[in-house]
């Protein structure tokens, strides 16, 4: 059985352009029903059909989870990357067909929670809208802080705070105003779960910080999707079906083996999951593992790789696919 | 639909039995002629009809009756049903899975009417009619997870999802083959599986616990599992162990056709989608021996399980005590001739 198989046709209804760098996308049923329920942290697959090349990107829901008439995400224009953002950027219009996937929440919020302690950067603050959503509608006890380089580009900051007052704390470097993590994490209640959304460099900061003030790990709460960096075309055999495939410039190896006609599993796409985890079965070159999954053992061994977000330089790579 | 509703008993005087066409319907769970564990998981989609797989959740011949067992079982142990505090969404969730499901599958039994979150609630079998608010338990008569699960014929455990496992953290068991929800209320899936012997050096659970974790709303799985009970009791669970127990050493040549059951469970997996939870809905099938017997490919199918079980099963399953017995009583039915693949009585 194939995870991600749950394809849902919809029709974008709108598209909004929330600054320069940032679109946010509406999304409702080709068919006029109501969309799945969701809960806040929960993403979906979009389907991007660029010509001849399908591209498949995870987004946060970043509406709310009490209205699924529409599912709306917010997607960050990026300029280096495989061309997906771009894609979304350039050429979807409202009106147009697209597929999107069920719900699939791996950033879910822990409902034994006294409080939710919520650190954002950047465009790592889209589930932290639905979740907010979430929580104000049932009383929920949250706080949340938001990092961003100026008010220009401080996505939904205007709308978090209509909502959730003073609730939500804005950071703006541009004005040199830091986040004293330490002293937000010393005056926590007990019961606090906290989460953390936005760049690598963010995320590996906070965790740090909160081990280092005594918060047991269980009780901090991270999303890091690694989108599939582009890189050097590879060649691949997948010995179990007999196929030799390559790896294009912006073309992911999982996209790769889907082009194939494989029908590998998978929910993320972008590294923490651990579902499309593919058996190496012998290698002559080197591995790029981008990935949130693989222990240090299991790359050191080069018997594993994630095919989502991870790449390979060298002679011949054969998959157990 | 039809469901000609029989009015029975499950303790005391045990009045249980099933009609041919329910014995037909039976999910006998053997597709060869031994038995190991296996994972055994599939997509839970809607089957062929005049099957239990016909509707997402099945509802029969023995609905009101186990029922009004159920509500005998909470009113003497208000235990059987228990939810901890963060797990009341994931009560709201269940509650909406089953009564779309059921007004869907049903629509002359349940009928389900939603204005925002203005809801009405028909139940015709068993003579109820609600209005309510989605959300607000204190327009139910119980939480949301009992009010709907008084109505659902099978146990639900409801299993928070967190830190990599889940978690037994709701549920209402009535209807179990010997575990109690008050002793595993709070478990990881690790801890509540401890008891169960040979499955975890076999590395079953790992597995089935990285498939769980990855279920998909919009996409259940089940699997089914199986044991023997003596009376068709549906409860018999270690609280009352006291009052069933001995029955197993009641088994007699003279009595194996009508007091030992076949009991199937079918062991369904949801994702609720508010919640993020995961719903584990577990439906007990009884069939008498006299009534497996009717089908003569599932006697001798079944006698050579129970005969080459392993004895670690057998332990586990409780089933040593009167197995030679009923393997006797089998053996007569087993012309030693082969079976047909499949499930279905032939």
């Amino acid at each position: 059985m194939k995870a991600g198989s749950n394809r849902i046709e919809a029709v974008v209804t709108n598209v909004v352009a929330v600054n320069e760098l940032v679109k946010r996308f509406h999304f409702e049923r080709a068919d006029g029903g109501l969309l799945p329920t969701f809960s806040g942290g929960a993403h979906i697959v979009v389907e991007m059909r660029d010509d001849e090349k399908t591209r498949l990107n995870p987004y946060s829901l970043m509406s709310s989870p009490l209205d699924t008439r529409d599912f709306r995400i917010s997607i960050r224009r990026d300029d280096v990357g495989r061309g997906g953002s771009l894609f979304m950027h350039r050429k979807v219009k409202p009106g147009d067909r697209m597929v999107i996937s069920n719900p699939v929440n791996l950033f879910s919020l822990d409902l034994r929670a006294k409080k939710h302690l919520m650190i954002a950067g950047g465009i790592g603050i889209t589930p932290f809208v639905a979740q907010t959503s979430q929580l104000a509608a049932g009383s929920g006890n949250f706080e949340l802080h938001y990092a961003v380089r100026n008010d220009a580009l401080a996505s939904y900051a205007d709308v978090l705070k209509e909502r959730h007052g003073s609730r939500i704390h804005l950071y703006r470097d541009d004005s040199g105003e830091t986040l004293d993590l330490a002293r937000v994490l010393a005056t926590q209640p007990l019961g606090t779960h906290l989460y953390v959304c936005g760049p690598a460099g963010m995320i590996t900061w906070v965790r740090n910080t909160a081990a280092a003030a005594g918060w047991p790990a269980e009780r901090v709460h991270f999303e890091h999707f690694a989108a599939p960096q582009p890189g050097k075309p590879f060649d691949v055999r997948l010995a179990v079906s007999g196929v030799d495939i390559q790896v294009g410039e912006h073309e992911s190896l999982l996209e790769a083996i889907e082009a194939a006609g494989l029908d590998p599993p998978y929910l993320c796409r972008g590294g923490v999951c651990g579902q499309c985890e593919t058996n190496v079965i012998s290698h002559d070159g080197k591995f790029l593992h981008n990935d949130h999954w693989l222990s240090e053992e299991d790359r050191q061994s080069g018997c594993k790789i994630m095919p989502c977000v991870s790449r390979f330089e060298g002679k011949s790579l054969v998959l157990e696919r | 639909m039809g469901i000609n509703f029989r009015q029975e008993t499950f303790r005391d005087d045990y009045s249980f039995k099933n009609s041919p066409e329910q014995i037909r319907r039976f999910p006998f769970p053997f597709p060869e002629d031994k038995y190991m564990y296996s994972v055994n998981i599939e997509p839970h989609v809607p089957g062929l009809k005049d099957t239990v797989f016909e509707h997402l959740f099945d509802v029969d011949e023995h609905y009101i009756s186990e029922m009004q067992d159920r509500a005998l079982v909470l009113a003497e142990d208000p235990l059987r049903c228990q939810s901890l505090p963060h797990m009341e969404l994931a009560g709201w969730d269940t509650l909406e899975l089953l009564m779309t499901e059921k007004a869907k599958s049903y629509p002359d039994l349940f009928t389900l009417t939603r204005d925002g979150d203005k809801w009405h609630w028909i139940n015709r079998p068993l003579g109820i009619d609600d209005h309510f608010t989605f959300g607000d338990s204190s327009t139910l008569p119980y939480g949301p997870l009992e009010y709907i699960t008084r109505q659902s014929q099978g146990d639900f455990a409801v299993l928070d999802q967190r830190d990599n496992n889940l978690w037994m953290d709701a549920g209402i068991v009535t209807t179990q083959a010997d575990w109690s929800l008050d002793f595993d209320i709070g478990m990881n899936f690790f801890e509540w599986h401890a008891p169960v012997p040979l499955a975890h050096q076999m590395g079953v659970f790992t597995r089935a616990l990285k498939f769980l974790m990855a279920m998909q709303q919009g996409q259940p799985s089940r699997r089914h599992n199986w044991t023997m009970t003596i009376n068709s009791r549906l409860d018999t669970s270690p609280e009352n162990f006291h009052k069933w127990g001995t029955d197993r050493a009641t088994v007699t040549p003279e009595n194996v056709g009508q007091k030992v059951h076949l009991r199937v469970e079918v062991q369904m997996f949801f994702r609720l989608p508010r919640s993020n939870a995961l719903l584990f809905p577990i439906r007990c099938y009884l069939l008498k021996m006299d009534e497996l017997v009717t089908s003569p490919k599932w006697a001798r199918r079944f006698h050579r399980v129970l005969r080459d079980l392993p004895n670690e099963l057998a332990e586990y399953k409780g089933l040593v005590r009167y197995r030679p017995t009923v393997v006797e009583w089998l053996s007569k039915y087993d012309d030693g001739a082969p079976t047909s693949a499949g499930l279905g009585p032939d």
